[in-house]
């Protein structure tokens, strides 16, 4: 018995918890979806938004750059810049007026020699013929070069414009500080891992990153690959394993007519911290949610098993008094057979004894010795005959279903019926009647008749008890405590306390044979219990008994 | 004259001779049936019957269907019912048809004797009156 119940509050706990996570789970892991959904587009949208933003900076510095040494290339002659004092003049102002990121100035004739130089290093009469910037300035009139270290040994990247005197191609070269604009670069760092760097299309880096690492060509050659597909000013967005194998953001921007790769690098989950600290309160709320949950489960569960138990036991006694009743019932029915059939054969016996009691009337008996003893057995037979047919009828009467309809009683007009039924037979006892009613009590439901029978066999038995000395009965009705009482009290001898006991015991008696069947307070007991009320008798030897039935009002009188 | 015509129906063989006996013993004109249809069969044949002293409970027809019918067919006989098993339903029912009484099983002669006797007279009273109107409207005719 007791596995079932384990078995059942483990099921009810399981079935709890199940059917309390799923929901839960359901609804935080689809709302943690779409933050993280939304949360990604927009921190990558805002990252996009950044590295566009720098790249247009970057991209109308360099383009502001070029225009200012156009802007001197074209205000000056060949000759007046040829002049190196009058070019260093031009470099402070350019300095000051522009950005002191111009380092130095330099006049290149079509060759490539340096003709003037205006600046910090020692670069007069340099030859720049071989340079790529050089070469690529003479064809397309301008250029911006990569970052290099030059004669000087320096990173830095050269502005240079053509420009054509007296029929001769000449460059005005200006060197750009890459300290300045490796800041322009620098400057862009969110989060703890996200920084910005440059590539040229070799994959060469234009500005020092935060920290040393190979570009490695397979990760941004993907981007440099881009070029032909992106338009100026498009920004692409990758995400994927970095060179160390960490999982980064790359968001990258052509600059300088897709020359150059603006490239923005942040570690996934630096960029997306923000979704972290999300994902851990989703996963402590759940927790904390679950840790609730499986605790009422525990809880609840045992509470239902408890009182499942409880009502189980309530039902197996309820299911037990069941089958007393029934069994009682049948056991009723029973009598009630026995009973009739016991009175045919005992009325014939009585019948028999009674015709020899005739025939003993006859003159050839007068004499005879045993006359007395003939009449005395045969007194008895019939004594005893008596005796069987009360003890069958109250057998019966005790069995049978009787006029047992429920109806409004009022127990000061039975009282008043009974003891006037009895009062010729008080007369005769010498016992006094009294009564002692309340009024206005309220009406009791119950069996008109069975209460009539209650009432008469009290009535009955306290006679019983003072037929030889007399004194009083009193019968006392009262209302206390929402129950109806009605005390039967004598001045009789009194009952003796071994005897109290089983005084509402079936067939105890302490009548003389013949007088008493001992059923008669056994089915008063019935009788009110049945009603809902109770009986019970409080007796002094010498001084009286009393027996006090109470009944409550509004009772749960059962219909038989 | 016997003090009573009386016709004893009861299925219990030994109980109806020992009645007989003892009835007779008093001075009672006694015929006995033991059951329904036999009694009826008796007061077909025999017209003196005054008084049929009636088991309630018998076999086949029982007590109350047999009370119906004497009351139907003999109603000047009186009937007093025997009942065996206090059904006192049953014997209420049987005043409610007619019978003059009840007793229970097993019962007091003295008792018996003298409820006979009662029913007996009854009967005869009714006869009386009975002749004496039809007298009187012999009488009467003369006009």
């Amino acid at each position: 018995m007791d596995h079932y119940y384990k078995t059942l509050t483990r099921n009810i706990m399981l079935t709890i918890i199940i059917v309390s996570f799923i929901p839960v789970f359901f609804v935080s892991s689809t709302i943690y979806y779409q933050f993280r959904k939304s949360y990604r587009i927009k921190v990558l949208a805002h990252l996009q938004e950044l590295v566009q933003k720098h790249q247009q900076r970057i991209d109308d510095f360099l383009k502001k750059k070029l225009a200012e040494v156009k802007f001197v290339s074209v205000s000056f002659s060949l000759n007046e810049l040829s002049n190196e004092a009058f070019l260093k003049d031009k470099l402070k102002t350019l300095r000051q007026e522009y950005s002191s990121v111009f380092v130095d100035l330099g006049v290149v004739d079509n060759q490539g020699k340096q003709i003037a130089y205006a600046g910090p290093f020692n670069l007069g009469q340099a030859l720049y013929s071989d340079m790529d910037w050089f070469q690529k300035a003479m064809k397309h009139d301008y250029v911006i070069s990569n970052v290099f270290l030059g004669i000087r040994g320096l990173p830095h990247f050269i502005v240079a414009v053509k420009n054509v005197s007296e029929g001769r191609p000449w460059i005005l070269r200006a060197t750009i500080d890459f300290v300045a604009f490796n800041r322009l670069v620098e400057s862009i760092r969110i989060g703890e891992t996200g920084f910005a760097f440059i590539l040229n299309k070799k994959g060469e880096f234009q500005t020092k990153p935060i920290y040393d690492f190979e570009p490695n060509i397979g990760c941004y050659g993907h981007f440099l690959d881009c070029e032909k597909e992106t338009a100026m000013g498009d920004v692409l967005t990758e995400e994927r394993l970095d060179e160390n194998g960490t999982k980064s953001i790359f968001v990258a921007a052509f600059l300088k007519d897709k020359d150059w790769l603006l490239v923005y690098k942040q570690v996934s989950a630096d960029a997306l911290s923000g979704l972290r600290h999300t994902q851990n309160i989703a996963i402590i709320i759940f927790i904390l949610g679950g840790v609730a949950i499986i605790t009422m489960a525990f809880i609840l569960s045992r509470q239902t098993v408890k009182h499942i138990v409880m009502a189980d036991r309530e039902k197996e006694m309820m299911n037990k008094q069941v089958i007393e009743t029934g069994k009682l019932a049948s056991v009723g029915e029973l009598a009630a057979g026995i009973a009739h059939e016991i009175n045919n054969p005992v009325a014939i016996m009585v019948e028999e004894a009674g015709w020899i009691g005739d025939l003993l009337e006859e003159e050839e008996f007068e004499k005879s010795e045993n006359l007395d003893e003939f009449q005395r057995a045969l007194k008895q037979i019939n004594t005893q005959g008596k005796r069987c047919k009360e003890i069958t009828h109250k057998l019966l009467s005790f069995a049978r279903k009787t006029d047992s309809r429920i109806q409004a009683v009022q127990v000061n007009d039975l009282i008043e019926e009974v003891v006037g039924l009895s009062a010729q037979r008080a007369k005769y006892s010498n016992v006094e009647l009294r009564k002692n009613l309340q009024n206005s009590l309220p009406a009791i439901q119950a069996s008109l008749s069975e209460m009539q029978q209650v009432f008469l066999n009290l009535i009955n038995n306290a006679l019983d008890a003072m037929e030889k000395d007399g004194g009083t009965i009193e019968m006392i009705s009262k209302m206390e405590d929402g129950q109806v009482i009605v005390d039967v009290a004598d001045t009789g001898p009194g009952i003796p306390r071994a005897n109290l006991a089983r005084i509402f015991d079936p067939f105890f008696t302490t009548k003389p044979v013949g007088k008493g069947t001992g059923l008669g307070l056994s089915i008063c007991y019935g009788i009110i219990k049945k009603m809902g009320g109770e009986i019970d008798v409080r007796s002094s030897v010498g001084l009286g008994t009393t027996f006090s039935i109470s009944i409550p009002v509004g009772n749960k009188a059962s219909v038989d | 004259m016997a003090t009573a015509n009386v016709l004893l129906v009861d299925d219990e063989v030994p109980f109806v001779e020992t009645m007989t006996k003892r009835l007779t013993k008093r001075d009672l004109d006694v015929s006995t049936a033991f059951n329904g249809q036999e009694a009826l069969d008796k007061l077909e044949k025999s017209r003196s019957v005054e008084v049929v002293i009636l088991d309630v409970k018998m076999p086949g027809m029982d007590g109350l269907e047999t009370l119906k019918r004497i009351r139907k067919k003999y109603p000047l006989v009186e009937v007093v019912m025997l009942t065996g098993h206090a059904t006192v339903e049953s014997a209420i029912d049987g005043m409610k048809l007619g019978a003059f009484d009840y007793l229970m099983k097993p019962c007091d002669m003295d008792i018996l004797i003298s409820k006979v006797g009662e029913a007996a007279k009854k009967k005869r009273a009714h006869e009386e009156k009975i002749i004496e109107a039809r007298v009187k409207e012999i009488t009467s005719r003369r006009a």
